[in-house]
């Protein structure tokens, strides 16, 4: 292999919204001491597990769309290069202008130009994760520059001052009286006697939504898809914000991660049957917009589209974890995650929650910092397995927890947990040692009361017995009852038993 | 049938009545129960918390130990040692094992189930002859469900039990919590899942709660024992195990 001057030999690492400010145990600590934060979570998500349920039931070949699925985001990774010149190509023949991102600090410095080559200090943007991913909102504003939010959820999100915390319903942590506060207090020329019945308050924004469609001239948007051989773009959508970004100003910019592709225009067949069914449990979203380039004297004619790496060649460089980039942000594992119904998705410190949040970001950003709160991410998981289930493109996210775990350890200094591991291990390998540590193991009776239970564990598992008793060993191990003359006879017993029936 | 039981490092030293209910109830179906005493622990532990080249060694003890052509079929009574075992121990030994320990790992899990799975699918039965009068509800531990995908073979077990009143759990197939050393590693996480556990065991009115697994009994178990709602775990070998003439205290 050939080293080119000026090629980093590492992909780079993702920046951005791609780490938090301190470790998921302890950011999960302040949501669930949040009631109201643990309701809103709880209802919500039981509400679309339920409606994902319904609609991907009724599909006899609900599990065939999902190996295709597979099989087709497999086919991208493996020939990525190909397909992203490819993309390249027909996206310019029909009139967009192609830029390359390798992080997100390059992309937004990208955006910020082109929108200031309009003229412009504002912009209406669609619902995207890249851009989220980008913190691009932020980036703007601090070069005076306004993006408005058109997705309803979005907008309560920015005029909230807050962050989102689910990939679909970002203010899935908000219920209605809370929105019609925010409302009143930040919307301009809101009606102050609103009240929160909901088709108010989607009025209410709608009316508010409506002027900025009609008067700012450039859009940014994110992509579901962008189509190799012919240059098309897709975003689906429910509210028809989208439909308004993308088809009336001027300009349109779009952000799009360089993992999107899809081969053909005819593999959308699929996706477009999995993506709605497993996201918001519909048969069909509302709104399906495919644009390819300009098309002179309708919608924007000035059309961008920034490619944007952002940690994802690092992460393809990694042969077990690429498959996290199957995504499609569907957030069908937040939906039914029992850790992320009672943390929330602020704990997961990024743009991406929940599990694939839990196995995207480490590898999109890395988790080699000292005290890296990314490290914390991979453990942040019971390992149910109810996220493979349900991912419309079967990624592992058991496996792959299991499997940043381990390079999480393969990177870290020994410390008292590895030496405890060691110790297991030892102990473990042989039976000898192991039936002297069960022996050792029996000492803590000692702790117990009198029902036989250990209500109080000291240092690194004390967390056990904060809301959890530990029974105390029984006075025998399986082995010496099984090598006991009352072991045996039992089991003699047991076969003339079995003899008799 | 010549049946090895491996009891897995929990069942044997903190659960043994698990895997001495395994073992009468096997023999008294008319097989042959052996109880290798080389055995230790799958690595699972090991495994789930990051550590893979310190389980390598439990992995070649568990080939070593099971391997023997002699052997029909080995059993545990856990579907997370059990989804270790099939789905963990490869990925150890094409790491850090040799070839040769790849091809003992491929025939030693090849034989290896969890006890539902060896009863319905391997012995043809659902009707083990046990007797338990008491209201029971049943909770699928994750890695049996969807490691192992047992499916309703523990409750078709369960129904075919004289005197047995099984009422179904409420959003069963959600995870108790445990999770290993996420129990630890995240506890308060761990504890909100198990709250919603436990209120789901107690809104059924059951007197036991069941799985196939002495881990999650056990997180379960201590939660229940913490708040005295007056539930007990009893492991599902032990209820297909108990017969009308000795009935489990």
């Amino acid at each position: 292999m050939t080293t080119l001057l000026g090629t980093p030999a590492v992909p780079p690492r993702g920046v951005g919204n791609l780490r938090g400010t301190e470790s998921f145990p302890s950011a999960a600590r302040h949501e669930l001491a949040n009631a109201q934060l643990r309701r809103n979570i709880g209802k919500a998500t039981h509400t679309i597990r339920g409606k994902r349920l319904r609609v991907t039931e009724e599909l006899p070949d609900w599990e065939e769309l999902r190996l295709a699925g597979e099989a087709i985001k497999n086919d991208v990774l493996s020939r990525l290069p190909e397909l992203l010149e490819q993309f390249e190509d027909a996206v310019t023949a029909r009139g967009g202008v192609v830029h390359w991102a390798a992080d997100a600090t390059e992309a937004n410095a990208l955006v910020e130009k082109l929108v200031r080559d309009t003229g412009s200090d504002e912009v209406i943007k669609v619902k995207s994760m890249a851009t989220q991913e980008m913190g691009l909102n932020e980036y703007l504003e601090a070069r005076g520059i306004t993006a408005h939010e058109t997705d309803l959820a979005e907008l309560i999100v920015q005029l909230g001052h807050d962050t989102p915390s689910h990939i679909l319903v970002p203010a899935i942590h908000r219920n209605r009286s809370e929105i019609r506060d925010i409302f009143l207090r930040e919307m301009d020329g809101v009606d102050p006697a609103l009240d929160d019945n909901p088709a108010h308050l989607a009025e209410a924004s709608r009316k508010y939504l409506r002027h900025k469609f009609m008067t700012v001239p450039v859009a940014v948007s994110g992509a579901n898809f962008g189509i190799a051989d012919t240059g098309t773009l897709s975003v689906v959508e429910s509210e028809g914000n989208g439909r308004m970004c993308l088809t009336l100003p001027d300009t349109l910019i779009t952000v799009m991660g360089i993992e999107k592709l899809l081969p053909t225009f005819r593999d959308l067949e699929v996706f477009f049957q999995l993506l709605p069914r497993s996201s918001t449990g519909e048969r069909m979203n509302p709104y399906t917009s495919m644009w390819t380039g300009v098309t002179p004297g309708d919608g924007p004619q000035n059309f961008h589209l920034i490619l944007l790496d952002n940690g994802r060649t690092a992460t393809l460089a990694d042969d077990i974890g690429r498959e996290a980039l199957r995504c499609i942000r569907c957030s069908a594992c937040l939906n039914v995650c029992p850790v992320y119904e009672r943390a929330g998705g602020h704990a997961y410190g990024s743009t991406y929650p929940g599990p694939i949040g839990a196995v995207l970001t480490p590898q999109l950003a890395g988790m080699d910092r000292p005290d890296d709160p990314n490290a914390t991410l991979p453990f942040a998981s019971s390992l149910c397995g109810a996220c493979f289930d349900a991912c419309p493109v079967r990624i592992d996210i058991p496996s792959l927890l299991v499997e940043l775990r381990h390079q999480k350890v393969e990177h870290a200094k020994f410390g008292p947990e590895a030496a405890a591991m060691k110790a297991a291990s030892i102990a473990m390998s042989s039976s000898k040692r192991w039936t002297v540590a069960q022996k050792g193991a029996r000492l803590a009776r000692l702790l117990a009361d009198k029902r036989g239970q250990i209500t109080w564990l000291p240092g690194s598992v004390g967390g056990w017995t904060d809301a959890r008793d530990f029974p105390a060993p029984p006075t025998q191990t399986f082995r010496q009852w099984w090598n006991s003359e009352e072991g045996r006879s039992a089991v003699e017993q047991a076969r003339t038993e079995g003899g008799r029936s | 049938m010549r049946i090895a039981l491996f009891a897995t490092c929990l069942g044997d030293t903190l659960f043994p009545n698990a895997a001495k209910s395994t073992a009468l109830l096997l023999t008294r179906l008319g097989h042959e129960v052996v109880f290798p005493q080389s055995q230790t622990c799958c690595g699972q532990m090991h495994v789930n918390t990051g550590y893979q080249p310190d389980a390598l060694p439990l992995v070649e003890n568990y080939a070593d130990t099971f391997g023997d052509s002699s052997i029909d079929a080995v059993v545990a009574p856990s579907g997370s040692c059990v989804g270790s075992v099939r789905h963990q121990h490869e990925i150890v030994a094409s790491r850090y094992g040799s070839p040769a320990l790849c091809g003992r790992v491929d025939t030693v899990k090849a034989k290896t189930y969890e006890l539902s799975e060896l009863l319905v699918d391997v012995l043809g039965v659902t009707d083990v002859g046990a007797w338990y009068p008491h209201r029971v509800t049943y909770h699928p531990t994750c890695h049996s469900l969807r490691m192992l995908r047992v499916g309703d073979k523990p409750l078709r077990l369960l129904r075919a039990v004289r005197g047995i009143d099984l009422v179904e759990l409420p959003e069963a197939d959600s995870c108790c919590g445990f999770g290993g050393t996420f129990a630890i590693k995240n506890a308060e996480t761990s504890t909100a899942m198990l709250a919603d556990k436990i209120h789901n065991v107690t809104s059924t009115g059951a007197e036991y709660c069941t799985a196939g697994d002495s881990s999650c009994l056990m997180h379960i178990g201590g939660g229940m024992s913490r708040l005295e709602v007056g539930v007990r775990t009893v492991h599902l070998a032990e209820i297909l195990a108990s017969v009308q003439e000795k009935v489990p205290a």
